[in-house]
């Protein structure tokens, strides 16, 4: 446990002292606050809620997320650091989750920084604070689950621009397998079973329940079942690497 | 200290490493002779943990590699190709966070650090960050690096590459220096320091071993004894 809390340490320290945090930082907080307050008429809905607000996560995190994620392996692979790293004496696996935890919990910090959102709608009205805890959680997990991936595509290459790529692709399809303008299509052709199993992949069902403010355990398992088999993945990717 | 039997690796239908056996005690120092893809590299990664043999045994210290890397790779240290270090680092920021992985806290981190630091005159550029340090400077952060829980087997592929000659010089000098005390494989394809800081060289080609033995064994003229061993990477075995 000790090796994932200094190299997490490290990757969390080489996000701040190089100018990728910041930029990421302000982007994600004025792209939010365009969406919340502006497409999302924020203040035309005359609800004291920060529906608004959530409902744009599963699109913003699409882009956002994998360009947090895409540099974890990718540049450790191009640097040659990768083979330092693992001929330390400690598991990959060790490795592999104290680079995922290090980049969730920056998003975390960039997810925390939207607290004026949850300030402003607590002054304007009186909102469930408990369905915005609850949306806040399930951004995180959503996050989480983004990252992951973005982890694993990450190991795929050397080149940051693929694993960006690769990244937004397996997102996005996690993410239109629930949307509904493209479930409602997909029922023209397919049986409801079908579409709804589909739909049972999708980050969109899983993050709905949160946005609601109902935190249910089988959706926190969805979340963390992909995160778990992302990094697996990620394990046998690098592995794979090595063994020629 | 080391033992290495029967090494192979093969990469798709390329045999890169074709059955390598020798061994290094303590006190020895191994040059690793061979022209640019003998395999020498893929050797060292092999015998560091960082890739798995296709078949084979090597042991450091009495620990199987491949069976129980933590305690193997805690008794080496290991300086890569192109010695990589994280470049956003500082000098001491980096050696800091290496110690820390090695298991030193405290006190003895910072011990460790000062002693590197010294032994590889890193003083002037502790507070610098990596990527803006020149390539010897970049090459001695690395050594210092593989130096920094003074371990028992020293694996360093091509130790003095892109250095210019006093640095060479200095390195060369270190590695004779430390070789009293440890056992040391280094790879290298000038000849000159084979006689500078060796007690023993093995010539490979095309993953196996053409000759081993004391510098002067291998026979003089050493570059003719190497041409004629080897074949130049285009020719076609």
């Amino acid at each position: 446990m000790k090796a994932v809390w200094i190299i997490a340490k490290r990757e969390l320290t080489s996000y701040f002292t190089s100018p990728v945090a910041y930029v990421f930082l302000v982007i994600f907080l004025l792209l939010t606050g365009f969406f919340t307050f502006t497409a999302g008429n924020f203040f035309e809905r005359g609800e004291a809620s920060l529906a608004a607000f959530f409902g744009w996560h599963p699109w913003l995190y699409l882009v956002l997320v994998p360009a947090v994620g895409m540099r974890l392996w990718a540049e450790e692979r191009r640097a040659g650091t990768l083979e330092l790293l693992l001929t330390m004496p400690i598991t990959p696996w060790q490795a592999i989750l104290a680079k995922f935890l290090a980049s969730w919990a920056f998003l975390a910090v960039a997810l925390f920084l939207t607290f004026p959102a949850v300030i402003t709608v607590n002054l304007l009205g009186s909102p469930d604070n408990g369905v915005i805890f609850a949306g806040y959680l399930g951004s995180f997990f959503l996050a989480g689950a983004y990252l992951a991936i973005s982890c694993m595509t990450s190991a795929m290459t050397r080149n940051q621009v693929v694993a960006f790529i690769l990244s937004v692709v397996i997102c996005l399809f996690l993410l239109l397998a629930g949307f509904n303008p493209v479930t409602d299509l997909l029922v023209r052709w397919a049986s409801p079973v079908a579409v709804d199993t589909v739909a049972a992949f999708s980050v969109v069902t899983h993050f709905d329940g949160f946005q609601r403010g109902v935190i249910d355990t089988r959706d926190l398992f969805f979340f963390l079942s992909v995160i778990g088999f992302a990094l697996f993945a990620t394990g046998v990717i690098i592995r794979g690497h090595r063994a020629g | 200290m080391i033992k290495i039997e029967n090494l192979v690796k093969t990469f798709g239908a390329k045999r890169a490493v074709d059955g390598i056996s020798f061994s290094v005690e303590r006190g020895e120092v191994l040059g690793f002779l061979g022209p640019n893809g003998a395999g020498k590299s893929t050797t060292m990664r092999m015998v560091t943990g960082f890739m798995p043999p296709t078949a084979g045994r090597i042991s450091i210290g009495g620990y199987d590699v491949v069976e129980s890397p933590l305690e193997a790779k805690r008794l080496i240290g290991y300086l890569p190709e192109n010695a990589a270090s994280y470049p956003d680092m500082t000098v001491h920021g980096f050696l800091s966070f290496v110690a820390e992985l090695r298991g030193l806290r405290g006190d003895a981190r910072r011990q460790a650090v000062h002693r590197v630091v010294e032994l590889c005159f890193l003083e002037s550029v502790l507070g610098q960050s990596i990527d803006t340090l020149s390539k010897g400077y970049r090459h001695r952060t690395c050594l210092a690096q593989a130096l920094i829980h003074d371990p028992e087997v020293l694996i360093m592929d091509e130790p003095t590459d892109g250095l210019d000659p006093n640095q060479k010089h200095e390195v060369r000098n270190l590695i004779r220096e430390l070789g009293k005390s440890k056992a040391i494989v280094f790879s290298t394809h000038i000849l000159e320091e084979v006689d500078a800081a060796c007690t023993r060289a093995i010539i490979i080609d095309r993953g196996r071993i053409v000759a081993s033995g004391t510098p002067d064994e291998l026979g003089r003229p050493l570059d003719e004894v190497f041409r004629r061993l080897t074949l130049p990477d285009t020719v076609q075995a």
